[in-house]
């Protein structure tokens, strides 16, 4: 297909490089230097998308990041999808395949669009909210016919294969745009000796100068910017980020900072590169030159594709070789918008009429379009649009001086592109993330960026600065104080003439009247993404909701992807005026990162597949791999879940491991077990404080079980603890609560008792531990240590300093199974020596190998707790049965002690926790089942208590169960019941939480 | 994203190496089974939310692992000052 609207010569495209491109489905040329948009408009393809809740056709009508319709899903292949692309900021590239987002079976012929006044109709501002309201049931269907309906892109189904990846960067002075003003500031900052990062989202340096017929300095616009990019490059310390948008401002003059490294290259990255690069600036200054966004006016079916704002049409002419059309009617309320008019006469093209919202026009540019013969109607304004599928006329009438009400006739003009222009909104957003409220300026009609306690300067456009000789000062300002204040002697930076525009005065008006009042005129849209039309705001106003956040949620205003860069302004002063307020009165809701949408990779970066999160392995994990474990993550730790043997099922194999630890040897890999070295003075006051039990007497050579509450008297962790010597002990904790723990002790002594001397260090990884348990432990371990292991001198709960496999160790004899058996510790690089060692002489005792799932039914046929998994937070030491475990004679009022007093802990209907069997013993209840006393009471019912920890024990041949109910303890032999969601009711018994061994007898042999 | 003055290593670092861990110069009373519950819920529970000034402690958990007191305030993020565990606050809110 021909581009019927490129021009022959000029912009910066390159036409001796013609690039093809598919956009839905048909084949059309461009050239390198095109986005998808010029290249679109180039062809005349005028829709793009249709709308969300009319289904419109709608048509391209900015040229940059506030695009509202031309959001285009991007990819040629399922993995390299990327949706809610702005054909407007998208560059062009060979075989570049695009589509829009919405309309079926297409957006030229679109199906809803036949259905556009139902959908409208059942759709009325508020919808969610009155949806939501009722029936409430309706949602889910109604969300799937709104989603099918106006597509807001879709995600790829397959896994992206690009990499993005992010860099760490730090700069005196941040320069967040590359127009005029930012470019001098930059210019003037480096010269100054600053480190400078000057960053902007378009593809080249220059902003709007890019898109300018403006001399500078004597020179083209284009060649002005070109020396300065070239004088930047040659500073050692300034860093150029083009396609580089600065997405978020956050707390302390941090900036982040989304580059396209390869989007602009292909579908996929090269080889070796990366697609997208988050920059994380920490930046001593910032200046924001971000710009402003032109407003477009508010008026009837100012929607239908050829409506555009006028400087887009001036940046698609002088940038792009493209004219968007034939014949150009241009409404404007300033006048800066008459450049557009002689762009476009320029080209070649009619300029049908200027239309001029002011009674007076008077500015130079005003006398230059005059100058040309074009026709200039003042005090009137483009009313009404026709055309569907693309502007064919319009209506003008003459308006009164407010612009409040049509008071002229109407005449009907013939053209098929209409610019408009209500004048300048900068671009606050940045200024806004971090909590300042922008203010209102009534001599530019737009909000600038308010106070802020951020490092930060502004300069041209976001300043409400947009005469070419003002900007460029305003930047060379900028840069200079940015100096000055980062201690540097300020450069002195020659401005260069540009030529000196006198300017009439600007018209207030965002909303064009009709001769119909809003209700019943012609749709007149403020916010394209989302259908919202002044009508709508009016009738959200009439509907009590008055304040801007209100209007804003019951209407949809600016919730699109386009965050309402375009609309907005023009909706909160239709607010303003519908609940005659004034702008300032009215506010503005304020704008959140992203600028812009950003990919999920790129927040991603190199944080995904294995370096999502780091793993930690055991010094015998080679082992494991070796003997087919399978893992359970705990924490970051893999611990060997359970060794299936060929062909077990995982019933099978804990059957197996649980009978070979009671019936002959066990061996568990214990190393993630939290280890802290305690050592000082006060090392033993310090445990008697943090523990509910008891301390002081505890001799060199002993360990001892202690709980850790919190001050609200709940359990949170629990372990052994050792004593190495008279001022040093081995705490071990949870293998997930180390480092909580860790913290925590390091909290109290800092915070609360400085006094102690007491010393605190994570040996966790120091340790290789292998627990050895069952009836053959000591004989096994007998055969390899010289440490003497007799029940007499080697008691329970002892432990001894001595040699195993030839290396010295740790042997503890502590019992979470309550077998005889022996934790073995070794420095972490004998780990796998001893535990192959152990393996070796093992094998006549059938040592097995165990996992984390057969030790939690091991310990819990014990009726042993595991800290997280039968605590949460809500249970004290007595709830728990193990009142054995509080030491309330202390002399010092340990942490949890008066929390466990408190008038609701000592309620005797708390839930306790208990022992569980099920009347059927083969019946193994599901953790988190919740028990009730009469599972036929209508619902809600009464709930007692949830089960913690349910297993089947193969030692005992049947289920067992440990769980919370209310006065548990009391209630030995009663029966609960456990109606589950599939509809059966499991009745069991309430029983000792100690199922085997309750003497203990096992582990004392 | 904060950038926080660790008193203890000297330098400004990145709020990643930092927990917060809440309001600060809450002292554990001295003498616990003598309290009411109502004292001991104030001291175990009861929090303050100031818009503006608040003291809270903060950990440097990848750096240093101290505690520390830092006066932010929380409307604008600005940190006031940092200042060690025992020492009191220079920027204190009016009234």
């Amino acid at each position: 297909m021909s581009q019927k609207n490129r021009l022959q010569s000029g912009g910066r495209i390159d036409r001796s490089k013609a690039l093809t491109f598919t956009y839905n489905g048909r084949q059309y040329k461009g050239y390198q230097g095109d986005t998808i948009a010029s290249a679109l408009l180039a062809n005349g393809v005028d829709i793009v998308a249709r709308s969300f809740k009319y289904s419109r056709p709608r048509g391209i009508v900015a040229a940059g990041a506030e695009e509202p319709n031309a959001v285009l899903q991007v990819g040629a292949t399922e993995a390299t999808q990327v949706p809610n692309v702005r054909a407007t900021q998208q560059e062009l590239y060979d075989g570049l395949v695009c589509g829009a987002t919405n309309g079926w079976p297409s957006v030229e012929s679109d199906m809803m669009g036949l259905m556009g006044k139902v959908g409208g109709n059942m759709m009325p501002p508020g919808f969610y909210y009155k949806t939501f309201m009722y029936p409430q049931s309706m949602w889910k269907t109604y969300e799937k016919f709104i989603r099918m309906a106006a597509g807001l892109g879709r995600a790829p189904k397959e896994v992206d294969q690009d990499e993005y990846d992010a860099v760490n960067q730090h700069c005196d002075l941040m320069v967040v745009g590359a127009g005029p003003a930012g470019l001098m500031a930059a210019l003037t900052a480096a010269r100054s000796g600053a480190r400078v990062i000057i960053a902007d989202e378009q593809s080249e340096f220059g902003g709007h100068l890019l898109s300018s017929r403006e001399r500078i300095g004597g020179k083209s616009a284009a060649d002005w910017v070109a020396d300065i990019v070239e004088e930047l490059a040659s500073y050692p310390d300034v860093l150029m980020l083009p396609r580089s948008t600065v997405n978020g401002y956050h707390d302390h003059n941090f900036l982040t900072i989304n580059e396209n490294r390869s989007d602009y290259k292909g579908d996929k990255a090269p080889a070796d590169q990366v697609r997208q690069r988050m920059h994380r600036v920490r930046a001593h200054w910032v200046v924001l030159a971000t710009g402003a966004h032109e407003r477009p006016l508010v008026y009837g079916y100012n929607d239908v594709p050829g409506c555009m704002i006028a400087s887009a049409v001036s940046t698609y002419i002088n940038r792009y070789g493209v004219v968007p059309g034939n014949k150009l009617v241009l409404m404007t309320t300033n006048d800066s918008a008459y450049q557009t008019a002689l762009d476009w006469a320029d080209a070649g093209r009619e300029v049908v009429a200027v239309v001029d919202t002011r009674a007076k026009a008077e500015g130079d540019l005003v006398e230059a379009v005059r100058k040309r013969g074009i026709k200039v109607i003042t005090g009137s304004a483009v009313i009404e649009v026709s055309g569907k599928k693309r502007v064919s006329g319009v209506t003008v009438a003459a308006i009164d001086a407010k612009g409040d009400k049509v008071v002229g006739g109407a005449q009907h003009m013939s053209c098929d592109t209409v610019a408009s222009s209500g004048g300048w909104s900068p671009v606050v957003h940045l200024s806004c993330h971090t909590g300042s409220r922008p203010v209102w300026r009534e001599d530019i009609f737009g909000f600038v960026p308010g106070p802020t306690v951020q490092k930060q300067l502004i300069a041209g456009g976001i300043n409400g600065t947009y005469a070419l000789e003002k900007v460029l000062a305003e930047g060379v300002e900028a840069g200079r104080e940015a100096a000055t204040r980062l201690g540097l002697t300020a450069a002195d930076v020659q401005l260069p003439n540009v030529r000196s525009l006198s300017e009439g005065k600007a018209m207030e008006l965002y909303h064009i009247p009709h001769t119909k009042p809003t209700s019943r005129a012609p749709k007149q849209f403020v916010d394209y993404q989302n259908d919202v039309t002044a009508a709508a705001i009016e009738l959200a106003t009439r509907e009590g909701f008055e304040a801007i956040e209100h209007v804003k949620r019951y209407t949809a205003m600016g919730f699109g992807t386009d965050q309402g860069k375009l609309g907005n302004i023009n909706g909160m002063a239709i607010t303003a005026k519908s609940v005659g307020q004034t702008i300032p009165e009215t506010g503005t809701t304020v704008f959140r990162p992203n600028y812009t949408p950003i990919a999920f990779g790129a927040i991603a970066g190199r944080n995904c597949k294995e370096l999502f999160e780091p793993k930690r392995f055991s010094a015998m994990h080679k082992w494991h791999e070796e003997n087919g474990a399978l893992y359970e993550d705990v924490g970051q730790w893999k611990r060997p879940w359970y060794f299936p043997k060929a062909g077990e099922t995982m019933q099978q194999s804990l059957d197996r491991e649980c009978k070979a630890v009671r019936e002959s040897v066990g061996i568990l890999d214990a190393s993630t077990l939290g280890k802290i070295d305690i050592q000082g003075k006060d090392a033993r006051e310090f445990l008697a404080r943090v523990y509910t039990n008891a301390w002081a007497k505890l001799g060199v050579g002993k360990c001892r079980y202690g709980l850790m509450c919190k001050e609200d008297g709940m359990v949170f962790d629990d372990g052994v603890t050792s004593c190495l010597g008279e001022n040093h002990f081995l705490m071990t904790t949870t293998t997930g609560g180390a480092a909580g723990v860790l913290e925590w002790l390091e909290l109290y002594h800092q915070t609360e008792w400085p006094e102690l001397e007491v010393y605190f260090t994570s040996v966790t990884d120091h340790w290789a531990t292998m627990t050895i348990s069952g009836p053959n432990s000591r004989k096994l371990l007998a055969e390899l240590t010289d440490i003497d292991l007799s029940n007499d001198t080697f008691k329970f709960m002892d432990w001894r300093e001595g040699s195993v496999a030839g290396v010295p160790a740790r042997v503890f004899r502590i019992s979470f199974t309550g077998e005889l058996s022996f934790e073995v510790n070794v420095q972490a690089n004998y780990g796998l020596h001893v535990w192959e060692k152990l393996f070796e002489h093992g094998a006549k005792y059938n040592l097995t190998p165990y996992g984390t799932e057969t030790m939690h039914i091991l310990r819990a046929e014990k009726g042993f707790i595991i800290a997280g998994q039968d605590t949460d937070g809500s249970v004290t030491p007595h709830d728990l049965g193990m009142s054995w475990c509080v030491a309330d004679s202390k002399p010092f009022s340990y942490i949890g002690k008066r929390g466990m007093m408190r008038s609701d802990c000592v309620r005797k209907d708390r839930k306790q926790m208990v022992g569980l069997k099920t009347k059927d013993p083969k019946v193994v209840l599901p953790e988190g089942a919740q028990a009730v006393a009469d599972p036929k009471q209508p619902i809600p019912m009464d709930l007692l208590g949830h089960v913690s920890s349910s297993y089947w024990s193969a030692n005992l041949n049947r289920s067992i169960a440990l769980g919370f109910v209310k006065g548990g303890l009391e209630r030995m032999g009663e029966t609960v019941y456990y109606p589950l969601a599939d509809g059966r009711v499991i009745e069991a018994e309430i029983c000792s939480p100690i199922f085997l061994d309750p003497k203990g007898e096992r582990q004392n042999v | 994203m904060l950038h926080i003055y660790c008193p203890h290593c000297c330098e400004l670092r990145e709020e990643e190496e930092f927990h917060a861990k809440g309001q600060a110069h809450i002292a554990r009373p001295l003498d616990p089974d003598n309290c009411t519950d109502a004292e001991w819920g104030n001291y175990v529970f009861y929090r303050k939310n100031p818009r503006g000034l608040h003291h809270e402690i903060w950990y440097h958990s990848t750096g240093c692992r101290k505690f520390f007191n830092v006066t932010r305030d929380t409307q604008t993020y600005a940190i006031k000052e940092v200042y060690k565990i025992g020492e009191q606050p220079q920027v204190v809110a009016e009234g």
